[in-house]
């Protein structure tokens, strides 16, 4: 696991070394990105984590469950690629994943 | 020794580190430093009562931001020291390392220690609360080595630490003093559930029962002597939890002359009654709009980060009033629960959906409007909540308990 792209809101990317296991919200908070608030430190119960996951790694993913898909459908910037990445763990097959954090609320 | 910070903020939890990170992410340029009795750079404190305290999540993973990141934001951090005097007018606060920093602006966030007993035996080793990380390392410590687990109070606390401990196979009791467990911040269809919830899983909840006396061995805890309507019986206990509430910890605020009975009194842009003092979190006293404008403490993260941002704005010159929406969340087995809006003071009780199922919401009206939402398994009613709370609306009330119509349909129809 040692690359994942992150690409700021003001359209920085950063090219992180996460720790497998991890989710991509422990890793863009390790790596010293403060955009997202993640107020509820992981346990999807909100919706202050959301990032834009890049198409060619959408199937590499697990599907998102029934809480992630009602919590994200409250955010006025939900696209077909939002997810909460405190939901994504990162594995090896996820190798290179590239995000986009998604417009604060 | 003495040194001087623009913004010192008094605490580390998440009103504390809320602030610091909220003036840097406003481009505030001045000097930032937190002072803390923690000895831990800030940490999310809700892990503490779940995943933490399981050993699921490690202490890394918990962390706020790693350490590198205080100093990467120029946020120094003062810890395992406390304030233990203010002098408002110099502008100077006093340390427990004899250490005197000045200050421009002072924020006070320190929130609150956990309550302790004062009965026979509440001296005996074995006798925890869940506040500090320190506390639950504890715990952690000898997790291994305890069979029968007794918690004291039902709160979200006392319940999320049963949850914890009879999931890793414990013998739970839980001792209740009121009739009901979390009377103090839901109704009664909601205490009844969790009740149900836990005592299918073997805990053994306990209401109208408070401890007479803590009985221990070589210093220890052993036992817990519990007076119940039935009257007196004795549980055995190789460690007790206690989770009776917080008490704030404002004294050298109000020892400087701050106004407050409960907490620091605030007012709407979070100043204390003293210049250039600021307080927010579990020990700031304020008027919430979402309480019928009474003054209240909010224990949550919500309040915590939002008056964060409050503070943040009004020192960047930027203020504007603290009026967020209210909501909480507590998670036990497999329950997820998410609160949205205050439910104190509520008339009415409208049931959405079956709680024997485990997926429900109840939602509190007053007034018939709509006041705020308890969400069991129901992230797609709490969602909604917000919204449907601040439209104010008079909704059917048979359109409310309809799982089978969304609360988006229901406001979009009216």
């Amino acid at each position: 696991m040692a690359l994942l792209v992150v690409t700021t809101r003001d359209g920085e990317v950063h090219r992180l070394n996460p720790t497998l296991g991890q989710s991509v919200m422990q890793a863009i908070r390790d790596g010293g990105i403060d955009e997202i608030r993640a107020l509820c430190g992981g346990a999807c119960a909100c919706a202050t984590c959301h990032v834009y996951v890049d198409a060619a790694f959408a199937d590499r993913l697990g599907a998102p469950a029934p809480d992630e898909i009602d919590l994200l459908d409250s955010s006025s910037y939900r696209t077909k690629a939002s997810r909460l990445a405190c939901q994504l763990a990162l594995s090896n097959e996820l190798d290179g994943l590239a995000v986009a954090i998604a417009p604060e609320e | 020794m003495q040194c001087k910070v623009d913004v010192l903020i008094v605490g580390s939890g998440h009103a504390g580190a809320g602030v610091a990170l909220a003036l840097r992410r406003r481009k505030f340029v001045g000097t930032v430093a937190i002072v803390s009795e923690d000895p831990s750079p800030p940490y999310d404190r809700p892990a503490l009562s779940k995943d933490y305290l399981a050993g699921k999540r490690s202490l890394q993973q918990i962390m706020v931001r790693p350490l590198s990141g205080w100093a990467d934001n120029r946020i120094s951090l003062f810890l395992g020291e406390s304030v233990v005097r203010v002098d408002p007018w110099r502008r100077i606060v006093a340390t427990s390392d004899k250490r005197e920093i000045s200050y421009e602006t002072l924020v006070w966030a320190t929130g609150g220690r956990a309550r302790t007993l004062t009965c026979p035996g509440s001296t005996l080793q074995g006798i925890a609360t869940i506040r500090s990380l320190a506390d639950v390392e504890f715990l952690r410590g000898c997790i291994d080595r305890v069979k029968d687990v007794v918690v004291v109070g039902g709160g979200y606390i006392g319940l999320e630490a049963a949850a914890v401990f009879s999931t890793l196979g414990k013998v739970v009791t839980v001792l209740e003093s009121g009739n009901r467990v979390l009377a103090r911040v839901c109704g009664v269809t909601l205490s009844r559930f969790y009740e149900e919830e836990h005592r299918a899983r073997g805990v053994d909840i306990r209401l109208s029962s408070s401890v007479e006396a803590f009985e221990g061995g070589n210093g220890w805890v052993s036992g817990v002597r519990v007076s119940s309507p039935e009257g007196f019986v004795a549980i055995p206990a190789d460690i007790v939890i206690v989770g009776i509430g917080i008490e704030p910890s404002v004294s050298p605020l109000l020892e400087a002359g701050a106004k407050g009975t409960n907490g620091v009194a605030v007012d709407a842009l979070c100043r204390t009654s003293l210049p250039n003092v600021y307080g927010v979190g579990d020990c700031a006293e304020h008027a919430n709009f979402f309480a019928e404008g009474q003054a209240i403490r909010l224990e949550s993260v919500q309040n915590a980060t939002d008056m964060a941002d409050t503070v943040a704005k009004a020192i960047s010159a930027d203020p504007a009033p603290y009026c967020a929406m209210p909501w909480f969340w507590s998670n036990q087995y497999d329950i997820r629960l998410q609160t949205v809006g205050l439910s104190r003071g509520f008339e009415e009780e409208i049931i959405r959906g079956d709680p024997r199922e485990g997926r429900f919401s109840v939602i509190y009206r007053r007034n018939q409007r709509v006041i705020a939402l308890d969400c069991v398994n129901a992230a797609r009613d709490f969602v909604c909540g917000k919204e449907l709370i601040l439209s104010n609306g008079v909704f059917s009330p048979a359109a409310l308990a309809d799982r089978a119509v969304s609360l988006r349909e229901v406001m979009n129809n009216t």
